[in-house]
């Protein structure tokens, strides 16, 4: 703000204060309205919804509301395709526009998993920007009546070498651990990928997943009379104001670390006791509605509830309890201070609401009222400074049909393609590539970065990183039948698939969650996205955007597994130039007993290696052409969604008769990388023996999908064969697990020791990071 | 009689659920107790299990000694009752002077997790009976503040009197003095230890089962000693 806003401030706050009569009567006062993000045409919009200017709070509010991070006024036209294109079932209990999609897994038991993006704020301060995503994602998934059991992220750095990586990622793996770990719960798996065109603009997607009884579902309504609204949780402080319209809708220029009062401030402690009452109160059935306030703070959390239930709300904002006295109501509107619940309570709980509260330390109090006037209307110092529609902010916010445009390299692009790229010749060669990409940044060893997660805290976790999915067991503390039944969860996204073709690219971030999560064993039944983009005002990441939804859409369609809801992240671009388009997928599966689930691995001597699917010479966007060449050009890999399905349907079975010891899904580095990960994870060793008619070049580092490594314990490959074949899916025996190989031995070709290869993956992070 | 233990929750208790389920795989039964009361509520034996108690922002466990349920259990510990304290528990039973030494930040300053490979020293504590002498264990560690500190006098009488309960062996993971990774009391009924034993019971979630040892080790402490209810309440 300039000092001219300043000093007019100033002015309001001990002069005259804004207030609704006041602003009737000076219609002509000039407003920073432009400063705050809105449009010449929203103003006028917002002044006729009102009949008058708006006060200084309710412009606040608009501002915020109508910000492309709370409308989603560019992506809205797009994402009606996932409500169009999704597969009925009926699993879902709640889907796209709640606070996260809830599924139905037993009679009695739901899940409910939601992706969310803290980029900016992540970039600006590392640490409680990843921190404050993970409270963030947490409180969605309790505001649904769950008990949240497990995180995850997805996590895309700049340059590896870059000193800014050395700044971003260590804060923001201490923030997620920091957060996550002392709220309890565990975290069971993710992904880091560096690439120079996140330099600018990092990307921290965080996972929450959370179980509940069917009967225990919440909603956002605030409905009854008469009924009262309470605030619980932290005071409300200065912190975060402006996040989600100065941070998280505008692309970041020079001097952007000014913005870092914008970031705000995580107190797990205080969100551990919010879970707890919460579930109590649910429990005790004390709660009409209720809300989390995350960005736009109370702005959001009171239009929003009030607009659900098509009813009006009475708030007095003196009551709600302020960490600097010294605020001003369109601050305590905005601010988006951490760890707050809004509830709808009947007036007769509230009593009961406040103990529960008291019990764990919480502080709760009743701050306004549900009406049946229509209007949200707030006082503050005995004076009306909001009075307007609830909708009109939550609802009718400005919708855009942006103008797209096929970026016009596309074809230059496509033709520029990394299967024409010179090859390692002999075998020599090959050994060489093989250990050189199994220390690259992107496919060495993250232990340095997981082992700063509690993966085990609640004890049901079954599999977790770097197992291909993370699994937990459902034991909601008892109040689940008696069956081990278990979920598995994935996240993947490939921004370089994505940007030679966004359409491919996003159904090829959905095939890679989707088979992560089958080779668990486990039947993929639901997916929520997060899609990371440039600016929307980019006609070329405009359309990268339409093309990522529509195959994302269409994907899910294929495979039968609706998208339960999801979160838009634009404005990831540092000037002119935009992070690659990064649509994250998570898939969400589930099997019947949990201690079948399959890990990844080779353990058992003798078993036998087998490859599933088939085997062409794709690599272009490979993991390949891009470590060793730095090629990214040509056309992304088939996306074969039957052959997926299929897949799915083969590792299903095999788990449930245990004809499967082990498994491996390929995609980055190819079948080279993932007999590197299956040796390493318990360091036994495999020999291998590739087909006579194979080129090892391609076999060992081509990305085709729908392919994954599967070990068969002996005696089991003839039925293991047969399945296979029910299900039409390729498969090639490769080898066996042999820990007297000591290593990888390709047969005819080379062989790498176990120890090799440990230094080449496992040093890499502490070398960079340590 | 079933052994009844009990677990204390403190408000950021995070392993508390854990620790319930590993007495009850243990055959014992587990009794919720809360950090705001005093009542002990008759149980044999107590559990204080891992996670933040108060958020723990100044220091692991400095506040949590303070809290109404220590009045009592300080004074039952004293008296002879079997008190194990995991992870947060460690910190708390070192902050309220029932254990020598101090638990620190790591020496790498980082939270670590892991499967940490483990030998038990002394298999005469009310939690070790189970094991043998010497026997390692790989029971999963994750702390960002582990690390197991005295002075040199302190270390040698631990070391002396038999009272390094566990050690760490194949690394240690905070920088802990003399690779300690749990110690107990002169009287032994009181053991606090870094690692989590809770985390290590069953096939499906843990890197072993030897963790059961723990429990199992203590329910036959309390047949052989007879500790009955109520006799350590106040």
């Amino acid at each position: 703000m300039t000092g001219t806003h300043e000093a007019d401030r100033t002015e309001n706050t001990f002069d005259e204060l804004d207030t609704v009569d006041v602003a009737s009567k000076t219609p002509d006062e000039p407003q920073p309205y432009a400063e705050l993000g809105l449009r010449d045409d929203e103003y006028a919009k917002i002044r006729d919804i009102l009949g008058r200017r708006p006060t200084g709070s309710e412009l606040a509010m608009y501002s915020i509301m109508w910000s492309e991070h709370c409308s989603y006024k560019s992506s809205k036209v797009h994402l009606k395709k996932f409500s169009e294109k999704n597969p009925r079932t009926d699993r879902m209990l709640a889907g796209i526009g709640e606070n996260a999609g809830v599924v139905q897994i037993t009679d009695d038991l739901a899940v409910t998993f939601k992706v969310e993006s803290h980029n900016h704020p992540s970039y600006v301060e590392p640490h409680q920007g990843a921190a404050t995503g993970v409270g963030g994602i947490v409180r969605d998934i309790l505001a649904m009546g769950a008990r949240p059991v497990a995180v995850m992220d997805a996590l895309r750095f700049g340059d590896a070498e870059h000193p800014d990586t050395k700044r971003v990622l260590p804060g923001v793996v201490s923030g997620i651990s920091f957060y996550g770990n002392c709220l309890g719960l565990p975290n069971i798996g993710g992904e880091v990928v560096f690439d120079p065109s996140y330099q600018g603009n990092p990307l921290v997607n965080a996972l929450s997943v959370g179980v509940l009884p069917v009967s225990r579902l919440q909603n956002k309504n605030a409905s009854g009379l008469g009924n009262v609204v309470v605030l619980l949780g932290q005071k409300t402080g200065k912190d975060g104001i402006g996040g989600v319209s100065v941070l998280a809708s505008a692309t970041f220029e020079d001097g952007d670390t000014d913005n870092r009062p914008s970031v705000q401030v995580g107190d797990p402690f205080v969100e551990k006791l919010l879970i707890e009452s919460c579930l109590e109160m649910y429990d005790a059935e004390l709660v009409v509605g209720i809300q989390d306030l995350g960005g736009a703070g109370l702005t959001c959390a009171l239009s929003e509830t009030a607009a659900a239930a098509g009813m009006g709300m009475y708030v007095d904002l003196d009551r709600v309890p302020l960490r600097e006295a010294s605020m001003e109501a369109h601050e305590v509107l905005a601010s988006e201070s951490q760890e707050r619940m809004l509830l709808i309570v009947s007036p007769e709980k509230v009593d009961d609401v406040l103990a529960v509260a008291a019990k764990w330390g919480v502080l709760a109090t009743a701050i306004g009222q549900v009406t049946d006037t229509g209007r949200l209307i707030i006082n503050w110092h005995g004076q009306t400074v909001v009075d307007c529609p609830p909708g009109s902010l939550a609802d009718d916010g400005p919708v855009y049909n942006r103008p797209m445009k096929e970026p016009n390299d596309r074809a230059l692009i496509a033709a520029d393609r990394a299967e024409t790229l010179p090859r390692p010749s002999t075998d020599d060669e090959l050994r060489a590539t093989v250990l050189r990409m199994a220390g690259s940044p992107n496919l060495a060893d993250k232990t340095w970065i997981t082992e700063q997660y509690d993966n085990m805290v609640g004890g049901n976790t079954a599999l977790s990183m770097p197992d291909d999915a993370g699994v937990l067991r459902l034991d909601n503390s008892g109040t689940v039948g008696s069956g081990p039944i278990g979920i598995a969860l994935s996240t993947d996204g490939n921004g370089r698939f994505a940007r030679l073709d966004p359409y491919t690219g996003a159904q090829l971030a959905l095939a890679e969650a989707y088979r992560n999560v089958a080779v668990t064993g486990a039947t993929p039944i639901a997916a929520s996205d997060c899609l990371n983009f440039g600016s929307p005002e980019d006609p070329h990441v405009m359309w990268q955007f339409a093309q990522a939804v529509e195959g994302l859409a269409e994907g899910c369609a294929q495979l039968n597994i609706p998208i339960t809801g999801g979160n838009v992240s634009f404005y990831n671009q540092t000037g002119m130039t935009a992070i690659h388009p990064t649509p994250i997928v998570a898939v969400l599966g589930v099997m019947d007993d949990v201690r079948r689930r399959v890990p990844m691995g080779f353990t058992n001597d003798g078993d036998v290696i087998v490859l599933l699917g088939e085997t062409y010479a794709e690599l272009s966007g490979s993991e390949w052409a891009w470590s060793q060449h730095g090629h990214l050009g040509g056309i992304p890999p088939a996306v074969d969604l039957a052959g997926e399905q299929a897949l799915a349907a083969v590792m299903k079975r095999a788990a449930e008769v245990e004809h499967v010891s082990a498994a491996h899904d390929l995609s980055d580095g190819g079948l080279a990388q993932a007999l590197v990960e299956s040796v390493l994870r318990h360091k036994v060793g495999a020999r291998i023996k590739l087909p006579d008619h194979a080129d090892p070049f391609v076999w060992l580092f081509a990305e085709s999908t729908a392919r994954a490594l599967v070990c068969i314990p002996r005696g089991h490959e003839k039925a293991f064969g047969a399945l296979c074949e029910e299900h039409d899916v390729p498969w090639t025996p490769l080898g066996i697990v042999d820990s007297s190989a000591g290593g990888i031995e390709v047969v005819d070709h080379f062989a790498i020791s176990t120890g090799e290869l440990a230094e080449a993956s496992e040093g890499t992070l502490p070398g960079l990071f340590g | 009689m079933t052994a009844r233990i009990g677990v204390v929750t403190f408000p950021g208790s995070l392993d508390d659920r854990d620790a319930q389920r590993a007495i009850r795989l243990a055959g014992a039964q587990p009794v919720a107790l809360w950090h705001g009361e005093t009542a002990l509520r008759g149980v044999d034996a107590v559990i204080l299990p891992g996670g933040f108690s108060y958020g723990d922002y100044l220091r692991g466990g400095a506040i949590a000694r303070f809290a109404p349920v220590m009045e009592t259990l300080v004074d039952a510990a004293k008296g002879g009752l079997p008190v194990l304290g995991i992870c947060n528990g460690f910190q708390i039973l070192c902050e309220s002077h029932l254990l020598p030494g101090a638990l620190t930040r790591n020496a790498h300053l980082h939270f670590r997790r892991r499967s940490q490979r483990l030998r038990v020293e002394n298999t005469t504590s009310a939690f070790t009976g189970h094991f043998d002498a010497g026997q390692e264990i790989v029971i999963p560690v994750k702390n960002g503040e582990g690390r197991f500190v005295a002075d040199e006098r302190t270390l040698d009488e631990l070391e002396g009197e038999g009272r390094v309960v566990v050690r760490y062996v194949d690394g240690n993971p905070s920088g802990a003095m003399r690779d300690i990774a749990g110690i107990s009391n002169a009287a032994g009924n009181v053991v606090g230890m870094m690692p989590h034993p809770e985390h290590a019971v069953e096939a499906l979630t843990g890197p072993s089962v030897d963790g059961l040892g723990l429990f199992t080790s203590v329910i036959a402490h309390l047949g052989r000693t007879a500790v009955g209810a109520g006799s350590s309440q106040t």
